[in-house]
């Protein structure tokens, strides 16, 4: 949701960056820039003026350290002062509280309430492994008590049980009778949309809270809210004290103003984002990560660790093991394929890479999509088993066959072909490479052979390596921590930028990263 | 311009004075969404009585679970519920103006406080900036009072509303009149159709629904209860149908029966999603197979609340299903309106009707003065 945002910012960074001194004009000049682009973002203005107030006057005084230029301090101090202003850590849930815990969700009407409660739902069930009850306190919109038994029905959560007549409050109670008496751990209320003027809802709202005493109240709000998105958060917190805010329709194209203006107005974390309609479609809310999206420097950590929980442990392993030797067949090929599929495909990866927010555009013209990738699954797929270990055998009767069955053309295969050799022989050489920066990353995605999964010194220690882009923690004195050359500003070459020198491990890492060098000649 | 004015103002006027009882947009507003079958008619005031009212059975809705409403509830008439909606904003913009001008004179600050104001109102900084300086103008370090500043505030905001408050019409000669109806998720489609039923029974026409909402949970069972309210026959398959061949089915079925009007509802979808977008031009792909004519109307429903994306919305929907008209929805509640005045500046699309509430009765024709002057912190 941010793109339309982080492309703004960058192209204002970019001419900033490119100054050998900046005086204070050209600061305010930024700044005015900085703040018309964030109204423009629907960030609340007086979030803005606060935001660029900090930042000028941090930027005023700072020092400027040797080998950083002016510009990129101010990106530094921009960065920082949009973690602080998203909230400096991600807060998830809180179920630290005697069963049943109660969870809340209020907002206005058609914000996502009904959607996110079977998210959270379903999340706490897999998750935590709650045993969690759904009631529906909706008792004005037609058939929302329905929507919400639909849903349970879909994900294999119980609702309470409809009573045509009850008042939500009545309802709340039975809920939190129900929960107790038959051992839930979570019980969770969808209650109406209201607008945080109508008083006797607000009041309404305010009854079910003393009736179910909900241990989180979650604030469930659109990300394409404007202006109002300040009014609306602080009302609801006056009124019931939220816990916490869960954005909805992060997969629109909204700016994501709301989640800069609601955390600095009423200082509640934004504890989940949704992300699509489907049931899980749901994240972890990350300050940080999401002020680098902002400023357009990607989101490195949390492309590795989605990488790292998507990624079979085992199977990497195997793959590490066949990739020592040297051996790394056409199977391989097509569960890294697969798992590049499952992150997000590359449109996913690209939006969380540094400065990519171009490149992705120039992706799209250039045709380069998932399609590719499925399209190469399959000429894999068309193959037997004992073509899949032995791709050599592979001559052009063969290839002429695979090509029909996979819908492809005899080129296509051959380009496969290609690519798998000179990934074979890059894992060959890369396995060797343990120590360096190489075998790091390849470990940090599962490659390695003795760390499947990236503890946290690993990733704070990649963190290093990017820069120290931000994710430190903002209060640190020592300042710019010099961004890394080229991570900043739109990346003038029309490849992968900052990935050949940054992240090498992209290229073992993610074979199917691949297509991109093939298409490029 | 003031044609538009006079042609949507003239025959409401009798209905808001009936409508607008000793009730303030403070008093408790109990109004659960079927208040309707025992209230007093006169809330209601459009000409043509209700025929065929649809009192709603006992295994309805109940069913479901919806509360026993309290009995009588009154409505304040739409202008003071808009106007106690906008009031946030008309308040602030309203406030923000006395407070700027009775202070100073009209220099460069007051005008860039102007403008944030504006901005605040969702109205975006382009136009925000250009209704600046026309308040601007010639006014430029006068002495002026905040009276002055609203009304031409007011004069501004009507001056790009006024082309655009145009209301929907039924082509008599399409029979039937297909209206599909399109927006993000939550905008609220599905009430704007139960409304729009409900208020085109009103005006004597046959009107059929398609539940062209396949993909949420019980949004064909929520239109279901729109329809009987509204005495209309809703044509649905189950969940997870193709929403294009239920539209074709609902096309056919209209036409068979002959009814005047037929409104599509659909899934809400996000514009920058490809995929759902794609389903949507198919949708209109296979009415065109019946109908080349068909849809005769494509609405977007926009929530009020939304910022300064709504303008990519109209853009992409309009690219996708060439949108004909607006519904600004939810105007009761957080009411900046502020962005129809941008997206009237650039796209110049019809507004048709705003919704100022959750019953039936709270869908009402766009007025660009009453708006205008509802924004700048007028009475009118």
């Amino acid at each position: 949701m941010f793109e339309g945002l982080s492309e703004k910012l960058s192209a204002i960074f970019d001419s900033l960056t490119r100054r050998g001194a900046l005086s204070e004009d050209d600061v305010n000049a930024a700044m005015r820039e900085v703040r018309r682009a964030l109204l423009e973002a629907d960030v609340a203005l007086d979030v803005v003026k606060s935001f660029t107030d900090k930042v000028r006057s941090r930027a005023v005084g700072a020092n400027v350290v040797r080998s950083v230029t002016p510009g990129q301090m101010v990106i530094k101090i921009v960065n920082d002062a949009l973690i602080e202003t998203l909230g400096s850590e991600a807060k998830p849930i809180d179920l630290d509280a005697p069963p049943p815990v109660a969870i809340m969700m209020v907002g206005l009407q058609g914000a996502g309430k009904t959607t996110t409660t079977a998210k959270i739902a379903k999340r706490l069930a897999e998750r935590a492994k709650s045993k969690v009850l759904m009631a529906s306190l909706d008792v004005k919109r037609p058939a929302a008590q329905e929507q919400l038994a639909v849903l349970g029905r879909q994900i294999g959560i119980d609702t309470l049980p409809v009573v045509a007549g009850q008042t939500p409050v009545q309802i709340a109670r039975r809920a939190e009778e129900t929960a107790r008496l038959q051992g839930y751990d979570v019980v969770m209320f969808d209650t109406a949309g209201r607008t945080h003027i109508d008083e006797p809802l607000m009041e309404e709202m305010a009854q079910i809270k003393d009736a179910a005493v909900p241990h989180e109240i979650l604030l469930v709000a659109d990300s394409l809210t404007g202006q109002d998105a300040v009014r609306l958060a602080k009302s609801f917190d006056d009124r019931v004290g939220i816990t916490g805010i869960v954005l909805t329709r992060v997969d629109g194209d909204g700016r994501g103003g709301a989640a800069l203006s609601m955390r600095a107005v009423t200082g509640k974390p934004i504890k989940l984002i949704g992300t699509g309609e489907k049931v899980g479609d749901l994240e972890d809310f990350h300050p940080a990560r999401i002020a680098n999206r902002i400023l357009g420097m990607g989101d490195i950590v949390s492309l590795v660790e989605k990488a790292a929980q998507t990624i079979d442990a085992e199977k990497a392993q195997r793959i590490a093991e066949k990739m020592r030797k040297g051996k790394f067949d056409l199977n391989d090929l097509a569960d890294q394929l697969a798992q590049l599929d499952n992150i997000g495909g590359l449109g996913g990866i690209m939006g969380m890479l540094p400065g990519m927010g171009k490149i992705k555009g120039q992706m799209a013209a250039a045709g380069l999509d998932d399609k590719l990738v499925r399209r190469q699954r399959a000429v894999i797929l068309s193959m037997t088993p004992y073509e899949r270990r032995n791709p050599d055998i592979l001559k052009a009767s063969r290839k002429k066959r695979i090509a029909a069955g996979s819908g492809t053309k005899v080129e296509e295969v051959n380009r496969l072909l290609k690519q798998h050799r000179q990934m074979a022989d890059l894992m060959k050489s890369m396995g060797g490479a343990k120590r360096g920066a190489l075998g790091k990353m390849a470990s940090m995605f599962g490659m390695g052979g003795g760390m499947p999964m990236p503890s946290p010194e690993e990733i704070a220690a990649l963190q290093k390596q990017m820069g120290g882009a931000g994710t430190g923690a903002p209060s640190e004195p020592k300042i710019p921590a010099a961004p890394p050359p080229g991570a900043f500003g739109p990346p003038r070459m029309p490849g992968l930028p900052g990935l050949g020198g940054r992240l090498p491990g992209l290229g073992g890492g993610f074979p199917g990263m691949n297509p991109f060098g093939g298409k490029k000649k | 311009m003031n044609d538009h004015d006079t042609r949507t103002d003239a025959p409401k006027r009798p209905g808001f004075l009936q409508r607008i009882f000793g009730r303030g947009p403070d008093a408790p507003v109990a109004q659960p969404p079927e208040a309707r079958p025992e209230s007093p008619q006169t809330r209601s005031p459009p000409p043509a009585p209700r025929e065929g009212e649809p009192v709603r059975p006992a295994s309805g809705p109940a069913g479901i679970g919806i509360a026993p409403e309290p009995p009588a509830a009154q409505k304040p008439g739409w202008w003071n519920r808009l106007k106690a909606g906008l009031s946030r904003s008309s308040a602030s913009i309203g406030q923000g103006i006395v407070d700027l001008v009775t202070k100073r004179k009209l220099d460069a600050t007051t005008l860039e406080e102007l403008e944030d104001l504006l901005i605040q109102a969702d109205l975006g900084v382009a136009t925000a900036s250009r209704i600046t300086a026309a308040v601007g103008g010639a006014r430029y370090e006068k002495g002026i009072d905040a009276p002055t500043v609203k009304r031409i505030l007011a004069g501004e905001v009507e001056k790009v509303l006024a082309p655009v408050a145009v209301p929907l019409a039924i082509d008599a000669a399409a029979r039937p009149f297909v209206v599909l109806v399109v927006g993000v998720n939550g905008s609220g489609k599905t009430t704007t159709i139960g409304k729009l039923a409900a208020k085109l029974r009103d005006e004597g026409k046959s009107v059929m629904l398609a539940a062209g909402d396949t993909f949420r949970a019980a949004a064909i069972e929520q239109i279901k209860i729109w329809g009987e309210r509204a005495g209309a026959e809703v044509i649905a398959r189950a969940q997870g149908a193709d929403a294009a061949g239920l539209a074709f089915d609902a096309l056919t079925a209209a036409r068979q029966r002959g009814a005047d009007v037929l409104l599509v509802d659909t899934a809400g979808r996000l514009h920058n999603r490809a995929e759902l977008m794609a389903e949507l031009e198919k949708i209109v792909r296979v009415m065109k197979k019946l109908d080349p004519g068909a849809p005769h109307a494509v609405l977007l429903v926009l929530d009020a609340t939304v910022g300064q994306n709504a303008l990519n919305q109209v853009e992409i929907f309009g690219k996708t299903v060439g949108v004909t008209g607006l519904v600004m929805t939810k105007l009761d509640g957080t009411a900046r309106g502020g962005i129809l005045v941008a997206i009237a500046e650039k796209f110049r699309l019809p507004v048709h009707f705003i919704g100022v509430g959750e019953t039936e009765g709270d869908l009402e024709p766009f007025a660009a003065r009453d708006f205008a002057h509802a924004i700048a912190g007028l009475d009118r």
